[in-house]
């Protein structure tokens, strides 16, 4: 039981990292890791974004859009799934503003540290990709917290890195052309090609 | 840009302002579906339909859209959009549609999109927003299909499924270059393709952050 849920966050941290095997969230992975601070600030909120989002979503799925699933309400032939990209994005869009909303209420420092960077996880397409592929893979409750979870800890792990690796880039001498974004793409290769040194991992 | 003009509008973004090498948006499908060409066409295809569709119909309501709640109006009229498309995919091209797996619901989330509706079609005209919707996309699709045309046929040694070089084991001479299939080798095509652009076109070059402070030979002394 534990172990079955364990290796399945160690599956969604290393093995299939959301950044580094599957591109998704590239666009903000990429703009934002040049400072250590912000990188870390976006860290924190793309877990807590995808700990919340991926389960409801879950809940979404299995209860209302799957097909047969609104048997409870007495519609047993409806499928619904065709309205899933629309659902998710929905239930991101909603759960993003309401977390900005609690934490300015509540935790105004926490707010305060990452309240520019909610709402550009809206678009962050690792948020969308863990709720596509949560549905693809057929993930019960259980399993789809702990699939957002470590998801989330892989991107975060992953930007994090990339961010005290440029930090320590700009005092190099990179050529002329390269400069910038040229150099990030080739430094998230290799990063991407270390993390592979996972993928022969079965769990 | 002070002055709008169909020219510009689309085919600046192809190659003066390509949305991925210059404007950082749209990298993560650009990287992820382009182990074949085919993959990348249809993928060029849909993305460029999408975001030159949603930025018509957002600019025919642009005075009408609230501004506190336009990102969700914005994100349920591409939403929508995208779920025609992936029908689509899935009535006609159901082989494509399962390779391309959840990446052709990540257009919504797709910068491309998003990133021309906010910036673009909320200060211009319906038709001008259709075609920078465009214009972006062949700029996206530019960069994809460059991306798909090398992993693939290095990759595999084929293009669109067809043999280009004969590898080892049908009785051929290439040997194909497995890396080329495997996440990492799209970054570094693409940090390679920056460099090219940017080596053509010397106004895109960054400014460096910190600059290394002239060697004086007198101070040896």
């Amino acid at each position: 039981m534990w172990e079955h849920y364990i290796s399945l966050a160690v599956k969604a941290i290393f093995v299939e990292n959301m950044a580094l095997a599957f591109f998704l969230g590239m666009c903000t992975f990429i703009a934002l890791s040049k400072k250590m601070e912000a990188a870390k600030g976006l860290a924190i909120a793309v877990i807590l974004v995808l700990t919340i989002t991926t389960p409801i979503n879950n809940l979404l799925y299995n209860l209302v859009l799957r097909e047969g699933a609104l048997s409870w309400a007495g519609f047993p032939n409806i499928d619904l799934s065709f309205l899933g990209l629309l659902s998710y994005i929905a239930v991101i869009a909603a759960i993003v503003q309401i977390m900005e909303m609690i934490m300015d209420k509540f935790f105004p420092a926490l707010y305060n540290a990452l309240g520019v960077f909610l709402p550009l996880i809206t678009v962050n397409c690792a948020i969308m990709g863990a709720a596509l592929f949560m549905v693809e893979r057929d993930y019960n409750f259980g399993e789809s917290v702990v699939y957002g979870f470590g998801a989330g800890v892989g991107w975060a792990l992953a930007i994090i890195a990339l961010a005290g690796i440029r930090e320590k880039l700009k005092y190099s001498d990179v050529p002329e052309g390269l400069r910038g974004l040229g150099i990030t793409f080739i430094t998230v290769g290799l990063m991407s090609l270390g993390f592979m040194s996972f993928s022969g991992i079965t769990l | 840009m002070a002055e709008v003009t169909a020219k510009k509008v689309l085919f600046e973004p192809i190659f003066n302002n390509n949305p991925i090498t210059l404007q950082i948006i749209g990298i993560c499908s650009a990287l992820a579906v382009t182990t074949s060409l085919q993959l990348s066409i249809v993928m060029a295809v849909a993305v460029s339909l999408v975001a030159a569709f949603s930025s018509f119909a957002i600019a025919l309501i642009r005075s009408q859209i609230p501004n506190s709640v336009r990102i969700i109006v914005q994100m349920t009229i591409i939403a929508s959009l995208v779920i025609v498309v992936d029908q689509v995919l899935k009535a006609y091209a159901y082989e494509v549609s399962k390779q391309l797996s959840v990446f052709v619901g990540l257009i919504i989330t797709n910068c491309i999109v998003m990133g021309r509706a906010e910036a673009f079609a909320m200060q211009n005209s319906p038709v001008m927003s259709f075609l920078d919707g465009i214009g972006n996309g062949l700029g996206y699709g530019v960069v994809l299909v460059f991306v798909g045309f090398v992993r693939e046929l290095l990759g595999s040694g084929k293009l669109l499924g067809v043999e280009i070089l004969p590898l080892v084991n049908d009785g051929g001479w290439y040997v194909p270059n497995g890396l080329l299939l495997l996440p990492p080798s799209a970054f570094f095509i693409i940090g390679l393709m920056i460099w090219g652009m940017r080596t053509w076109k010397k106004s895109q070059v960054e400014a460096p952050d910190y600059k290394p402070a002239a060697h004086k030979v007198k101070e040896a002394f």
